[in-house]
């Protein structure tokens, strides 16, 4: 019952979408004010029977339903709750089910927190936000359908493969998605604007929180993603270079750029053209994201071969979505007027250099990704590209970007400095170099280019730390008006200090653990130790645990530092699902400072011993701290947004009340 | 040796079989020799376990991957240099193997691509700055009539008068 609500919900939802999809367009074009409200409660309507057919999946994998086929194949009675919820988009269907309950809340967000939006673009926005939706809500009933029952219902479920009953599955799928789907929004808005064939500062203001939400989404999304390889896949990577990694890699590069642009064009109306084609880039990388992960192309394109109902049918919704923007960008953007002139050498300036590098980038991995399919489709050809690739034309692109990316902050717009700007950066430069010089000096080993990537990272550090202090002018006033400074300055300057800090920070941690980790490979005996770094592991033995639907074999070992101190002990397991007859290794972690000690199980032998593979990895966590850096500095440059859409301050006033006279007396 | 070979393989056939990953690098495949293995290393990073989805023979579980570690290793052993065993390896499976392909005439638009679009990229930058250059200079502010001028110092006041 619940799960042919669900079903017929979703039907519904289908059937608003279309709606919402035309009549406010008619009357965008008609005039006729009617008509163009209906976007409104059509897009709230949509998303309540999206929330009843998502909240009705849900309910059929808690109390697991298993007359249910999608709950059959994916959960089982005996996991825990947490990982009954999580098994709801743990699969192809029910994920797709997350994907337009996102795109479903993000439109009501759309529609009741508009109201300040001019009629015409709010209408065509809701409107183009319906298409995708509709689009997708057909593609879930007519190939992915997860509400599709079995006739004799089986007693226990066939159990979530092993890899994902993690607390992984709980927050990687749905942050990528928000990150993914949000761009569906600033998507929305182009389109609209070309639509209309108008657009202005305004839209930039209107589009901007959107951009970073998803942004700041995208980016813990990845980094979460990372994490969770790292500590579950057994031998510590962080980033494969694989298609599905770069899948979400692609949309966040776009985005980045994007975000950077919106930024010149809502302050000096410049880029507007390509801030829009950006937008239609990045949420285009996201469905292709979903395409790649999606359709099966990835496994081989033979297998999309023989099952393609689903992956023709994403391939559809690609070429009608990303064609269909791409012409109408082509016939409507040179419609659109060019805003403010800048000299090469500006803030303005340094952010095209960001969004060439940037795209640059995105475009490089897309080429390495989609090659091979490419190649392989059209001359039968089979070649690899893997990460040694993606290292040799990713890295040159990045350092560069990196280089650059603290003088930004400290140019004016319109017409820099760049002698005062070297200037102000001598001080992070030299820290920099010192940064070289330690690292030659303490490390031994390793990469000959490492030491020079940790300067490269230090100076990325020292930069955003100089952007704050010149602003807040530390030292050169008194600690009073320097504290008065620092909490008088736009909060988006703060978010931008943070998110490049955490830039930094995370190629450090990438230079670090690639550069100087350390691994041990070994069978070790009960009483055998094992060295890494400045550590000693001595093994205890084995014993058995049993979970809630596993069995464990764990292996106990103590932990000393090189010195003799104790400093704790390490727990890896082997973990066998009988559900499944899989197993999984649970790699140990003890955290030492921003470094870790890697600890997995290898199989037990007869006698007692056992393999193992130890790593020590040297500032590894630095990489995600960076992220929560990016991450922080989004959500305060979100929070200065919000203050200033709508309603600008007694201060802004002034500026915004002069800009529109002078632009009527050129 | 040969026999042990077999033995091998069998355990992971079975291992597999029984759904028990077992593990990339195995602590018997390990050269005692530690700048060798490092080499053995190095060049199984650039290597694509065939079986796999984008794995490297470093990395992946398969029974391939080990077979073709222990086969790095032995041509190590042996004497060759790093060339020599992936030659060997690229004539015995073909480009596929290579995680890095190589520059050919059906790479040159794999390589190429991030060069080409950097450089277009400038070029677009500089065309496009070049003709705003010239369109803003060919419409000067400096053209406003005298009455242009005072009017717009009047709005520029008043502007300044409101909001102060």
């Amino acid at each position: 019952m619940i799960a042919e609500l669900g079903q017929y919900a979703l039907m519904l939802a289908f059937g608003l979408a279309l709606i919402q999809g035309t009549m406010p367009i008619v009357g965008t074009r008609t005039n006729d004010a009617a008509l163009m409200s209906i976007a409104t409660p059509a897009a709230l309507a949509q998303f309540a029977f999206v929330a009843i057919a998502f909240g009705a999946l849900a309910e059929c994998y808690v109390a697991s339903d298993f007359s249910v086929l999608n709950v059959y194949e994916n959960s089982n009675s005996q996991m825990p709750l947490i990982y009954r919820l999580t098994s709801v988009w743990g699969n192809h269907e029910g994920s797709m089910m997350l994907w337009i309950s996102i795109l479903a809340f993000f439109g009501a967000l759309v529609a009741v927190f508009g109201s300040n939006l001019p009629a015409k673009l709010k209408a065509n926005a809701l409107a183009v936000q319906a298409w995708i939706a509709a689009a997708f809500e057909l593609f879930i009933l007519t190939t992915s359908n997860p509400f599709v029952r079995i006739a004799e219902a089986p007693f226990e479920g066939r159990d979530l493969n092993p890899i994902l009953q993690d607390p992984g599955l709980a927050f990687h799928p749905p942050l990528l998605y928000l990150g993914y789907v949000g761009f569906s929004i600033t998507f929305s808005f182009a389109i609209a604007a070309l639509l209309e064939g108008r657009i202005d500062a305004a839209w930039a203001r209107w589009v901007r929180p959107w951009v970073l939400g998803a942004w700041m989404c995208l980016t813990l999304g990845i980094a979460g993603g990372s994490y969770w390889a790292y500590y579950e896949l057994g031998w510590g990577g962080f980033w494969f270079w694989d298609p599905v990694e770069n899948a979400s890699l692609m949309p966040w590069l776009a985005g980045t750029a994007l975000l950077h642009s919106a930024v010149v064009m809502e302050k000096r109306e410049a880029l507007k053209v390509w801030t829009i084609l950006l937008a239609i880039l990045a949420f285009s990388l996201s469905l292709i994201g979903t395409f790649l992960v999606r359709s099966g192309v990835l496994t081989s394109v033979h297998a999309f071969a023989t099952d393609p109902r689903r992956g023709i049918f994403i391939l559809a919704i690609l070429i009608v979505f990303i064609g269909g923007a791409l012409a109408l960008y082509a016939w409507r953007a040179p419609l659109l007027k060019q805003g403010g002139l800048f000299a090469p050498i500006s803030r303005e300036g340094a952010l095209v250099f960001n969004n060439l590098f940037l795209v640059t980038a995105c475009a490089t991995v897309f080429v390495g990704t989609l090659y091979p399919l490419a190649l392989e489709a059209l001359t039968g050809d089979k070649i690899s590209v893997g990460p040694p690739f993606f290292n040799a034309t990713f890295g040159p692109l990045f350092i560069p970007l990196m280089m650059v990316m603290p003088f930004g902050p400290l140019m004016g717009w319109k017409r820099g400095d760049l002698l005062g700007a070297a200037q102000r950066l001598l001080v992070a430069a030299i820290i920099a170099v010192v940064a070289v010089a330690g690292a030659f000096a303490v490390t031994h080993g390793g990469p000959v280019l490492a030491p020079f990537g940790v300067g490269v990272a230090v100076f990325v550090m020292a930069g955003a730390v100089t952007d704050i202090v010149e602003r807040t002018m530390v030292l050169r006033l008194p600690l009073g008006a320097t504290l008065r400074r620092a909490l008088g300055l736009p909060r988006s300057a703060w978010g931008t200090a943070f998110a490049h800090f955490g830039i930094g920070v995370t190629l450090l941690g990438i230079i670090g653990v690639t550069a100087w980790g350390s691994e041990r490979l070994a069978e070790v005996k009960p009483g055998g130790s094992l060295d890494i770094a400045h550590y000693r592991l001595t093994f205890d033995g084995l014993f058995n645990r049993t979970g809630p639907n596993y069995k464990d074999v764990v292996g106990h070992f103590t932990v000393h530092r090189a010195s003799g101190e104790l400093i704790g002990a390490m727990e890896p397991s082997r973990r066998t699902f009988p559900a499944r007859q899989m197993a999984t290794t649970e790699a140990a972690l003890m955290t030492r400072g921003v470094s870790q000690i890697y600890l997995s199980l290898g199989d037990p032998n007869k006698d007692g011993s056992v393999a193992v593979r130890l790593y020590f990895k040297p500032y590894v966590l630095l990489i995600w701290i960076g992220a929560m850096f990016m991450f922080f500095g989004g959500a305060l440059s979100l929070s200065d947004r919000r203050l200033r859409v709508g309603a600008p301050r007694p201060a802004k006033a002034k500026a915004a009340q002069s800009k529109p006279a002078l632009q009527a007396a050129e | 040796m040969n026999a042990m070979r077999y033995l091998h393989a069998l355990v992971f056939l079975i291992a597999l079989l029984a759904g028990m990953p077992s593990w990339a690098v195995q602590p018997d495949e390990v050269l005692s020799d530690p700048t060798l293995e490092a080499r053995a290393r190095a060049i199984s990073k650039e290597l694509r376990c065939m079986v796999c989805q984008n794995e490297s023979i470093d990395d992946s579980e398969a029974p391939l991957a080990h077979d073709l570690r222990v086969l790095v290793r032995e041509r190590l052993k042996v004497g060759d240099t790093d060339d020599q065993i992936i030659h060997f390896l690229v004539s015995r499976y073909g480009e596929f193997v290579l995680l890095r392909p190589p520059l050919s005439w059906h790479t040159v638009a794999l390589w190429g691509a991030a060069p080409a679009i950097l450089l277009f990229g400038i070029v677009t930058i500089v065309v496009v700055e070049r003709r705003r250059a010239a369109v803003g200079s060919r419409a000067p502010s400096g053209n406003l009539t005298a009455a242009e001028q005072a009017r717009l110092a009047e709005i520029l006041r008043g502007g300044a008068e409101t909001s102060g």
